[in-house]
């Protein structure tokens, strides 16, 4: 089944309130997919630098040994945001590759999930509820995010099938539905040169779109391209450091509303996410017509 | 007349208020605040009862419906009415996919657009939409109705039996076995009746529509359409 929910907010004054906000719509689909969780939030970030967001595989991890060997590494101060399971590196955009070759050299114990000017990414296994608590969502700030619950059916209940997957610098991916040719899409973008951490169907999709855009494609004509590529059932939510999109499979299968205010505009897979959100009596309510890409970006 | 404050009551409970409902009671019209959006509101009712919900209702709100006359003051999510058996279901806004989903009996009306499969596999439900309904609408429906206002999206009324379709606007596409077939002054009649009871009469004009109905071609097995099974 899987749930997702995502806010763009264009009130600036909202920002500081993102992170409750998204943890109030997650907890309301938490019974739409309560295997595990996982959302993106676009925070603060400057464009000299990039934030990689690191999972640890075993519970405590040296976060800080890692940073203190990535300052060496760079050759400059590295600073680390401790969440739980994940860490934020901050790290000069110039030396984004000798971190990343830094960090994977420690092996197994930690993977890279995502990288960006503004974007973070969380997720672990676990009640949708329980989940957003660990990493303390509802105290995070940002101009917009994504969150998913997941009921998983094309693959094992693991952190790494958690969504969202990262599609590119500052975008990810989150997935309701299922990809029936994920396999064959699979060994066509390993021969392309894409490598695949899980057998999760989502993992293509999101590959695929960065394989899309590395060929040249916007995010929205990657989309486009999706739905003559991608076989099976999907919405999808995306998000991207300006704002985040919407694309539903041409079926429609799988289920989407939106609202928009002056303030903000939500998406969430039933309106029981968007009930609390304020003015939602005054917004408009609408479902997104399927095979038909949405985008809201920031000016 | 009770008023149910789903804030305050729970959804099980209420439900389950309106299915103890005897034959008689003097409870005859209920009003529903706070629904957010909340799965299976008043689903269930077998009562000459008249709720009315003001907000917008999760999954499946009004189903299975007898007798009952049900107005939402707002949206309605999946499977609205679903499996109406009698009665009257009527939202003031947009429905999401599925409504009237095997309706059996009854009147559904939607004053906002409907999303796809509307009136999928009805079997005897009216419908009426004021605003348009997305694709796949009346998919394999046996009896019953669905008049449109507005447009039908695509591959409308496909695989059909014998249901009634009545599009105003323009249909996309329609699906298989579905063609469109004179509108007589017999269907004219039905029509006129069907937007008599959403509250129409006088405003829209029968003969403005035209009418889909079944081809009769996929429905017995023939051997010529073997390859199609």
């Amino acid at each position: 089944m899987c749930g997702i929910v995502g806010l763009f907010l264009k009130n600036k004054a909202l920002e500081p309130q993102l992170g409750k906000m998204m943890s109030d719509m997650l907890a309301t689909m938490c019974d739409r997919g309560p295997d595990s969780a996982g959302f993106a939030v676009y925070g603060s970030g400057d464009s000299g630098h990039v934030k990689l967001t690191v999972r640890a595989m075993s519970p405590n991890f040296d976060f800080a040994s890692l940073a203190s060997r990535l300052s060496e590494a760079v050759g400059s101060s590295v600073a680390v945001d401790v969440r739980e399971s994940h860490g934020i590196f901050t790290v000069p955009e110039d030396a984004e590759q000798t971190a990343r070759k830094t960090i994977e050299a420690i092996g197994d114990d930690v993977r890279i999930v995502g990288s960006g000017t503004r974007m973070e990414i969380y997720k672990e296994v676990g009640r949708p509820d329980a989940v957003a608590k660990r990493f303390h969502l509802d105290q995070m700030a940002g101009s917009h995010g994504i969150a998913h619950t997941r009921m998983a059916t094309e693959s094992a209940v693991t952190t790494d099938g958690a969504h969202p997957f990262s599609t590119g610098r500052d975008q990810c991916l989150v997935h309701n539905g299922s990809l029936s040719n994920h396999n064959a899409l699979r060994r066509q973008l390993k021969r392309h040169g894409l490598s695949f951490e899980t057998d999760n169907d989502t993992e293509v999709a999101a590959g695929y779109l960065t394989w899309r855009i590395s060929q040249g494609d916007s995010l929205g004509d990657a989309l486009k391209h999706s739905l003559d590529d991608l076989d099976g059932f999907y919405t999808f939510v995306v998000g991207t450091e300006d704002g985040f999109g919407v694309l539903r499979d041409p079926i429609a299968c799988k289920p989407a509303v939106m609202a928009e205010t002056d303030d903000y505009v939500a998406f969430g897979s039933e309106y029981r996410a968007l009930a609390g959100l304020p003015g939602i009596e005054k917004a408009q309510v609408w479902e997104p017509k399927p095979a038909t890409v949405y985008f809201w970006e920031r000016h | 007349m009770p008023t149910i404050d789903l804030e305050v009551t729970s959804l099980r409970d209420f439900n389950q208020m309106l299915h103890d409902l005897s034959e008689g009671t003097n409870d005859t019209y209920f009003r529903v605040l706070n629904p957010r959006g909340r799965h299976a509101i008043a689903a269930g009712v077998d009562a000459p009862v008249s709720i009315e919900i003001d907000g917008n209702v999760g999954y499946y709100c009004a189903g299975m419906n007898k007798r009952a006359n049900i107005v939402i003051n707002g949206s309605a999510g999946v499977g609205l009415a679903e499996n109406m058996m009698s009665g009257r279901v009527h939202v003031k806004g947009d429905a999401s996919a599925s409504a009237g989903a095997t309706g059996c009996g009854g009147l559904l009306v939607i004053d906002g657009n409907a999303s796809s499969r509307c009136g999928i596999s009805a079997r005897g439900i009216d419908i009426v939409v004021k605003g348009s309904v997305g694709h796949m609408s009346a998919f394999m429906a046996q009896a019953g109705t669905l008049v449109v206002l507005g447009d039908a999206g695509d591959a409308l009324g496909d695989s059909l039996y014998e249901a009634r379709l009545f599009v105003r606007g323009t249909v996309n596409s329609l699906g298989a076995d579905c063609i469109e077939k004179p509108l007589g002054d017999e269907y004219k009649k039905t029509l006129g009746k069907l937007l008599e009871g959403a509250g129409l009469d006088g405003q829209v004009d029968p003969s403005e529509f035209r009418r889909y109905g079944s081809a009769r071609q996929l429905y017995h097995f023939h051997m010529d359409n073997l390859e199609a099974y």
